[in-house]
């Protein structure tokens, strides 16, 4: 019995770990993106508030790739060997992101720091753009055949998925400007904000009506209709957290806010299972959690670990983030 | 160039450069937690100063070490993805639990040890250093044990096209993992010990923060020492499972070509791969490689030519690797033990030309870490898991000019940021500590770039 709910508990667990990692890291490549356009103190203090925070994030996606190779290490494989320059890319990015938000700090000198912040957001709106295009061209299926993927760079740059891109970019900075007006104080992120909403309800909506044209997403939800509290879900968390952004609470925006990426995320791999890599060319060449998995074996053992891993580090890491809390960006900066 | 090798060159390069940052992390991360416990212990705020400046160079360092691991774990997909297909039942879940187990750990604690000073008692903070200390350490058992599958395979079938997990606990119990681990943690304390050793020289040659930087010397003394010894010996043992278990990689290592009773040991050898012999060998002692190898002066040891030239790691470069890191680990030897000698007769301050050569060594250990990796993976070729999948099966099939996009990105990209790394902590390096004051009673007056005050 056990053995054959592995692969789907794998497959929703699988999913549950890029939830986190888009609805945390979201809002931190959102502040990220921002940071050139700000003058030089809200740069300052923008950047500063990702200090104790972003590392733990970037945790996420490690775990993410480390589930995705453990739990199906064919899906790791093809993925990956698949979308090899977007991922790279993305990597490159990752890694420039994560230097520029450390490296700022360390010098006082203003071109040294227009410098590391341009190369920050330019970094996280590449990260947010292009996973956005990959994840978007799996919810619509790939170039897949028996000896892999057939596509090019420019194959995965079409409608569908620049626009799922777009949506990425438009929501983590919506969120992000949102956690600047909660670290800080600031009403500046409020006026981000409010300019961003709207085009990003527009591509929103754009997303739920072509995803009915170009995906086979929402054939599980018309299976089973009670699944559909999940979009209806995250279809009001963003319009929630329009309503607490007009009344000025920050941190309930924000909460609303990452709460829609995290259900938006979750609405998707509910629509995709069991598939994980659809092909276009013909069902049989799709990856699935049944025949992309690893040994029943092997995922009891991972179970096992995450059950009793997983929880501790849920703890401690809600302990840190209500530890900084409190803005008191002066000092996180100075360090 | 064909992808193979274009892939093997980025693999061993991203490896390399991610292997320039994570082991002063692990000895610092070590340094720092000891450093903050004498701090909270005696109340002692030159300990704190202390914990604050080396931790200050940790915390940059430890960035590059997060962010180039990044590439490493995905290039298994990117790259090597025949060999994820087929060896990711078993390999993918130590990267998984090392995730979860040790890199939230690091990460969060690291943040909070960096801004958590003011927010956090002492205890709780010195609490948070720990935990950092623990999470590197783990991290590294967990990569290890992957890798030591590979040296080793065990724990395993073959089934269903693929290599197949059949008990986690001989995978983790794998003699040649834990061999390794202990060789290469200790490895990083002389990489920390070196590198604390070489910045208190700069400082005692300049006679500025003197106290400070005999205090730290002494405890740099103390890292170093622990950790040659413990390389030494652990060296030993790593060669001597190397000898049972990979007899290609302990034959390239000390280019034995005929399979022989009574290997001599040589100080001065020089092998040919051409002629499959060494036109050189001079000071010998008849037996001592076997003895080393398996504790009996007539053991027999297996020979290159006994081994089908498909199945031979690339000898020259094994060997020479093996042969300058044992140089270097002597060399390492005797500097402690002169550092130790000088500082016990208070002869520190005078001794300029040993600071200077102290100063001139912080390379070294960097220099003899990489070389023990080369060892340990090229000895492994042409096997990316030994006996059982070959490096050439490994590689994904993509287009060439794809790798050689990234591996031209990784090249400029890596380098940009080795300097980068380098040229900041020198720079914190060289400011030296904070007055004790100011450690003492925080908040401090900032720069007036992040005088940002009233703002919460």
């Amino acid at each position: 019995m056990l053995e054959e709910l592995l692969p789907s508990i794998w497959f929703f667990l699988w999913g549950l770990v890029w939830a986190i990692y888009f609805s945390l890291d979201g809002f931190n490549l959102g502040v990220g993106i921002l940071a050139r356009f700000l003058p030089q103190k809200e740069q300052n203090k923008l950047i500063g508030s990702l200090g104790p925070f972003w590392d733990g994030n970037e945790v996420w996606l490690i775990t993410a790739g480390g589930v995705t190779f453990a739990a199906f290490p064919k899906l790791y494989a093809v993925m990956f060997s698949s979308l090899y320059l977007p991922l790279i890319i993305i990597l490159i990015s990752l890694v420039f992101r994560a230097v520029a938000i450390e490296f700022y700090r360390q010098s006082d000198d203003v071109n040294w720091q227009k410098a590391w912040a341009t190369i920050l957001s330019v970094g996280s709106f590449l990260v947010a753009l292009l996973f956005g295009v990959a994840f978007g061209n799996i919810f619509q299926g790939l170039l897949l055949d028996a000896n892999g993927y057939h596509g090019s760079v420019f194959s995965l740059l079409n409608p569908y998925g620049i626009l799922t891109g777009v949506l990425f970019v438009l929501i983590f900075s919506y969120n992000g400007s949102l956690w600047f007006s909660h670290k800080t104080g600031s009403k500046k992120g409020f006026t981000i904000a409010r300019k961003i909403y709207a085009p990003m309800l527009v591509a929103a909506v754009l997303f739920l009506v072509s995803t009915a044209f170009s995906t086979t997403l929402w054939g599980n939800f018309f299976s089973k209709p009670l699944l559909f509290v999940v979009p209806l879900l995250a279809v009001a968390s963003l319009l929630a957290t329009r309503g607490l952004l007009s009344r000025g609470n920050a941190a309930g925006s924000l909460l609303t806010g990452s709460l829609a990426v995290l259900l938006t995320v979750i609405t998707t791999i509910i629509g995709l299972f069991p598939n994980m890599f659809p092909s276009k060319i013909d069902p049989a060449y799709s990856l699935t959690a049944f025949n992309a998995s690893s040994s029943p074996y092997t995922l009891k053992i991972m179970l096992a670990a995450t059950i009793v891993f997983l929880p501790v580090v849920l703890i401690y890491q809600v302990w840190h983030y209500k530890l900084f809390a409190p803005a008191r960006i002066d000092e996180e900066l100075k360090y | 160039m064909d992808v193979l090798l274009l892939s093997r060159l980025q693999f061993a390069l991203t490896v390399a450069y991610h292997f320039l940052f994570v082991p002063l992390t692990i000895g610092f991360a070590l340094l720092v937690a000891v450093l903050e416990t004498m701090y909270v212990r005696s109340g002692d705020a030159r300990y704190k100063s202390m914990a604050k400046f080396w931790g200050k160079l940790f915390t940059i360092n430890f960035v590059l070490g997060v962010v180039t691991g990044l590439t490493m774990e995905f290039q298994f997909g990117t790259n090597w993805s025949e060999y994820s297909k087929f060896m990711g039942d078993i390999f993918g879940s130590p990267l998984a639990v090392e995730a979860l187990m040790a890199f939230f750990l690091e990460s969060t604690f690291i943040s909070i040890w960096i801004f958590g000073w003011e927010r956090l008692s002492k205890k709780a903070h010195l609490f948070a250093a720990w935990m950092v200390a623990l999470g590197t350490h783990l991290s590294a058992i967990w990569i290890i044990v992957a890798n030591g599958w590979m040296q080793n395979p065990v724990g395993y079938v073959l089934r269903n096209g693929r290599a197949e997990l059949v008990d986690f606990m001989a995978v983790l119990k794998n003699s040649y993992a834990w061999h390794m681990y202990s060789h290469v943690i200790l490895s990083a304390y002389v990489l920390s010990g070196f590198v604390v050793l070489g910045i208190c020289a700069y400082h005692l040659l300049r006679k500025q923060n003197i106290e400070f930087f005999k205090s730290s010397f002494r405890i740099g003394l103390v890292i170093a020492l622990v950790g040659i010894l413990g390389v030494v010996l652990t060296g030993h043992f790593n060669g001597q499972n190397t000898a049972r278990m990979q007899p290609s990689k302990f034959a390239a290592m000390e280019a034995i070509w005929d399979t022989e009773r009574g290997v001599s040991a040589y100080l001065i050898t020089v092998p040919s791969e051409k002629s499959e012999s060494n036109p050189v060998e001079a000071i010998g002692v008849p037996g001592l490689t076997s003895f080393l190898a398996f504790n009996n002066f007539n053991a027999k040891i297996k020979g290159l030519k006994d081994i089908p030239l498909a199945k031979r790691p690339p000898v020259a470069l094994t060997f020479w690797s093996f042969r300058i890191m044992v140089l270097l680990g002597f060399y390492f030897l005797v500097m402690v033990a002169l550092g130790w000698y000088l500082q016990t007769k208070n002869r520190l301050l005078d001794s300029t030309r040993f600071l200077k050569l102290l100063l001139y060594s912080i390379p070294l250990p960097y220099v003899a870490i990489n070389l023990g990796w080369t060892v340990t993976e090229v000895g492994r070729q042409p096997w990316t898991v030994y006996g059982l999948m070959t490096t050439a099966k490994s590689v994904s099939v993509v287009p060439a000019s794809n790798v050689m996009f990234s591996l031209a990105a990784v090249i400029v990209l890596y380098s940009l940021l080795v300097i980068l790394d380098f040229y900041l902590i020198a720079k914190n390096a060289k400011k030296g500590p904070e007055p004790i004051g100011e450690a003492l009673d925080e908040p401090t007056a900032s720069h007036s770039e992040f005088a940002l005050s009233g703002n919460s």
